[in-house]
């Protein structure tokens, strides 16, 4: 049975996803972690099919502030890729990679903004190319395009890029956190509806 | 004691004085304020689309589009006496929050959702009294049915009475 609508995924297509999730955000913790020389946790990833208002609740409420870099995917898998930093991961990302001692995030510049934008590029195709061999599937990644606001406005994007499809949004939704720190940060991988029935169909499902 | 209203997305609500309509975190989405100030009655609506020509007539979905969303909330204030000749509008929103998107659903997807509004509007024959649009951040809209006023709230970049 092919999926046509997110109503149609079942508990063996969430195990994949969340399968998915483990080994994509698995990928970019190691990448990350080699990048800031620290050891990175991660969650279980966390797959919703969640309405716009519920999402933005789970990241904090609709005001709570987010670094966020959005990648588009194209060719085989086709959608948005989103990391949210919260600030403090930011700050704390900034400050290792640079070697800097920034004490405001608000005094973030170009040279700070470029190199979370590195991060995230580097996070995002170990992401994707662990799906692309996983799946035998073909992945590319836009360059990033980074927005510092309210998580309600940053999600409002892919909201309304899927607005025409449904009024839910697929999340597989990673947690990363750095050893000694509670801020964290997370990954949306929001898949198109065509292309997850690709990635089911690869992965032996849905046949 | 006046209570506040919140607003989702795609979603409107109408108050009289002296609640407090408000939405949060408007991005590319605009959030189109009507006032009749004889009554004092507060409409607010939050639209994340220009055009529902596209889409199949669900009226669950009438709320997305500033080209239905905003003829229901004339009407649901109507049912509190307002009458739309006496309406005035305030908008606020339309934001791009990613200067590259070149994807054809988000390219300018703020500024055309305000034009929509303004075309909506201008159909309605409600004038636009102000107007805080584009740009590249979030927005948090307050509006106050017991004077018609428009607050708006962003993170860093200060707050703003309309």
């Amino acid at each position: 049975m092919a999926l046509h609508d997110l109503t149609d995924l079942n508990d063996m297509h969430l195990d994949v996803l969340r399968e998915i999730g483990n080994i994509g955000s698995g990928n970019a913790a190691s990448a990350l972690s080699t990048m800031l020389a620290k050891p990175i946790n991660i969650a279980v990833p966390k797959i919703n099919v969640l309405d716009y208002n519920t999402a933005v609740d789970s990241l904090g409420g609709p005001e709570n502030l987010l670094v966020s870099l959005l990648f588009t995917m194209t060719d085989d898998v086709k959608g948005m890729m989103i990391f949210l930093l919260q600030k403090d991961f930011a700050h704390m990302l900034i400050n290792t990679l640079l070697g800097s001692d920034l004490k405001s995030f608000n005094d973030i510049g170009e040279i700070e903004l470029s190199a979370l934008k590195e991060v995230g590029n580097i996070m995002a195709a170990s992401y994707v190319n662990a799906i692309s061999t996983l799946a035998d599937l073909r992945m590319n990644i836009s360059v990033p395009d980074i927005c510092i606001d309210m998580a309600g406005a940053i999600l409002s994007v892919p909201a309304i890029h899927y607005a025409n499809i449904s009024d839910k949004i697929i999340f597989i939704n990673d947690e990363f956190s750095a050893e000694g720190q509670n801020a964290s940060s997370q990954v949306l991988m929001i898949p198109d509806m065509e292309s997850l029935d690709k990635i089911m169909k690869n992965l032996g499902l849905d046949q | 004691m006046s209570r506040v209203v919140t607003v989702g997305i795609s979603d409107q609500n109408v108050v009289k004085a002296p609640d407090v309509l408000v939405t949060y975190a408007l991005g590319s989405c605009v959030g189109i304020c009507l006032y009749d100030a004889s009554l004092k009655v507060a409409g607010l609506s939050h639209i994340m689309l220009p055009s529902s020509v596209q889409m199949s007539a669900d009226s669950s979905q009438a709320f997305k589009f500033a080209d239905t969303a905003i003829e229901i909330l004339v009407h649901q204030m109507g049912k509190l006496g307002a009458h739309p000749f006496r309406m005035k509008a305030k908008i606020a929103g339309g934001a791009q929050m990613f200067s590259g998107i070149n994807n054809s659903s988000l390219a300018n997807i703020g500024q055309r959702n305000v034009v929509a509004v303004k075309k909506e509007l201008l159909r309605l024959r409600i004038p636009i009294i102000a107007e805080d649009t584009g740009k590249d951040y979030g927005r948090t809209l307050y509006f106050n049915a017991d004077d018609g006023t428009m607050r708006i709230k962003s993170v860093n970049r200060g707050e703003w009475v309309w």
